[in-house]
């Protein structure tokens, strides 16, 4: 928890540390060893992850590749009074939080019950190899899995369809991919199948903190299997479960540009296109750069604020945060 | 976890214990069988393919797919950049996350305060996509090899992993080498790497995958040079194309020249390039497997 560490006087260093200016530079001097070999890497942070911000001026321009910031013009707030007048933009907003919201719900419960199933499995090898297997598809990326996504719902032959066609819940194939209304719901069933295991790890790592003395106890007391798994490993993992939460609360703007950019395609724009698609569509396919600066603006600002109320939230409410 | 079991299994116990058992199976075969029924095609004669009806076996097997796609120079060329990107990309992010790591272990470092600040923020904040395509232009990078390592060099996350790992070193070894004379150089590159060594391989290894799967720096920064570009690109080129062309085989096959016809299909090339990328993958991730508990709790909720 850097927080605690950190004095909040620090962001006007120079001034708070006036008195004792001469132990500063003579630490430094001091330290110089370390100082040097730190210094590129905090330089290329910055250069890729400050200076961009300068490039938030273009939001107030109206922007032009060949002119640079330097000689565009000035429009002032233009780009935002457009952005907030264009119906795709709300459109935008709806799909990043419906999707968003979609995965939280169906990831969370997901990869809380297969936590709790493969703590009740009793075979170690056997635990193991599920467990393995499970993580698979997290380190394949995404462009694989939309490859895959494709390949089984497709309607010429996909697998999916054919169970369904034999099972006769459907009496021809049905196009997954070609039906707007159903592009929540292949995001959230994806990214499902691609980290229900991955995620189950932290829940799994929590129950493995348990103290097996409350399980023998409950033996002792006679008690079931649901009983146990309601009674001591879900209040267990209780702490955990809130603070991922919490903190995936913060992150709602972030839908994951990759799986949308892999997996929408025309026939569904309207339920596909997030705020970092947008941006993407209107700034590097339409070259409308101020605008989709402007948007992107948006979604930085909002997020960071989700973020900071959120971690405030569980710092208040588990006494945990992230940072 | 071992739990005592003073009582009988009751029947409902072998039930839960069944019914747990075909989930678990089931799981397996979800996530399994798309990466099976990838590999069948890619090994099956391109041809009898189309006839469409692949489950579990290839009906024709064949190597021909493999031999074709690997001998073809743009896929040559992109596992070559493919692999120089993951091996450059993890070592450049390993010195980095471990010197800023210690550094900022070191209570006593001026700096500490600052960086902690400066590394922290960049976690939850980014100048977004489209001034960071702007920085690459003005910086020179478009086009060019640097923009898939110099960016990806600093990663806060790691660090903060990787500065909680060596907090818990013992303070004695550092202070006795300094003690003794040794420069920060050296402490970092004789007593720090060797130590961390268990989670310093887990983020090389990390990283290389990462650096492996990327495609979207790729498509944005080098999109227009094919001699930069990689496999994950090259597939997803591959994956693009066959999908807007409808899902018909046949119109798919009208746009493979007549001579090749015979022996290559969309579908074919799709699944043969997406066992190529994975297999790398699939050898590498189960060795990470011990680590990568340590690491998330470490990092995050533990903390």
């Amino acid at each position: 928890m850097i927080k605690a560490e950190v004095s909040p006087k620090l962001e006007n260093g120079s001034v708070a540390l006036m008195p004792k200016k001469k132990s500063f530079f003579a630490s430094l001097v001091r330290q110089k060893d370390l100082v040097l070999i730190t210094l590129p890497f905090a330089a290329l942070l910055i250069l890729f992850n400050y200076v961009p911000l300068w490039g938030w001026i273009m939001a107030f321009q109206n922007y032009k590749p060949g002119l640079g910031i330097f000689n565009s013009k000035w429009v002032g707030f233009k780009n935002f009074y457009d952005l907030f007048h264009d119906s795709y933009f709300f459109l935008g907003i709806r799909n990043t939080l419906g999707i968003s919201l979609l995965k939280l719900v169906t990831g969370y419960l997901g990869s809380i019950t297969l936590a709790l199933l493969i703590n009740e499995i009793k075979n170690l090898a056997f635990k193991k190899t599920v467990q393995t297997i499970s993580y698979l598809p997290h380190f394949v990326s995404w462009v694989v899995v939309s490859g895959l996504v494709y390949t089984c719902l497709s309607t010429d032959g996909g697998v999916v369809n054919e169970i369904l066609m034999k099972l006769h819940i459907i009496s021809e194939p049905f196009n997954f991919m070609g039906t707007p209304k159903l592009f929540w719901g292949v995001m959230a069933g994806s990214d499902l199948w691609k980290e229900i295991g991955w995620n189950s790890i932290i829940y799994l790592a929590a129950m493995s903190g348990i103290n097996p003395d409350i399980y023998e106890a409950a033996d002792i007391d006679g008690a079931g299997r649901f009983r146990k798994i309601f009674s001591i490993t879900l209040p267990g993992i209780l702490p955990t479960i809130k603070i991922l939460l919490i903190l995936s609360v913060g992150n709602l703007l972030t839908v994951g540009f990759e799986q949308t950019y892999l997996l929408s395609n025309n026939m569904v724009i309207d339920y596909s296109q997030t705020l970092e698609l947008y941006v993407y569509n209107y700034g590097m396919g339409m070259g409308r750069y101020s605008f989709a600066t402007a948007a992107g603006i948006f979604n930085s600002v909002v997020a960071l604020i989700l973020v900071t109320t959120f971690n405030k939230l569980s710092k208040t409410i588990s006494g945990e945060s992230a940072f | 976890m071992k739990v005592f079991h003073l009582h009988r299994r009751t029947t409902g116990d072998v039930v839960f214990d069944i019914i747990n058992t075909i989930i678990m199976i089931f799981l397996i075969i979800v996530t399994l069988y798309p990466f099976w029924n990838t590999l069948v095609y890619s090994l099956n004669s391109p041809v009898d393919s189309l006839r469409g009806g692949l489950y579990l076996w290839p009906r024709q097997f064949t190597f021909s797919n493999y031999s074709l796609i690997l001998s073809e120079e743009n896929v040559y060329w992109a596992s070559v950049v493919s692999i120089l990107r993951a091996l450059t990309g993890s070592v450049a992010n390993v010195l980095c996350t471990v010197i800023i790591g210690y550094a900022l272990s070191q209570k006593s470092f001026v700096l500490n305060k600052f960086y902690s600040y400066l590394f922290v923020f960049s976690m939850y904040f980014s100048g977004g996509l489209i001034p960071g395509y702007f920085l690459m232009r003005d910086l020179h990078l478009i086009n060019n090899f640097l923009v898939y390592i110099l960016p990806a060099t600093v990663s806060a996350w790691n660090i903060m992993v990787v500065r909680s790992y060596i907090s818990e070193l013992p303070k004695g070894l550092i202070e006795s080498a300094k003690i003794d004379g040794a420069s920060e150089f050296r402490i970092i590159f004789s007593i720090i790497f060797p130590l961390s060594m268990p989670v310093v391989a887990c983020i090389l290894l990390f990283v290389a995958v990462g650096q492996w799967n990327s495609w979207f720096d790729t498509m944005l920064y080098c999109g227009n040079n094919q001699s930069l570009s990689t496999l994950a690109y090259e597939l997803q080129k591959v994956l693009q194309t066959s999908q807007s062309l409808s899902t018909q085989s046949s119109q798919a096959q009208a746009l493979i020249p007549a001579a090749m016809r015979n022996i290559v299909t969309p579908q074919s090339v799709r699944a043969t390039m997406t066992i190529i990328t994975i297999v790398p993958i699939m050898c590498v991730y189960p060795f990470l497997q011990k680590y990568f508990v340590n690491g998330l709790t470490l990092g995050g909720v533990k903390e």
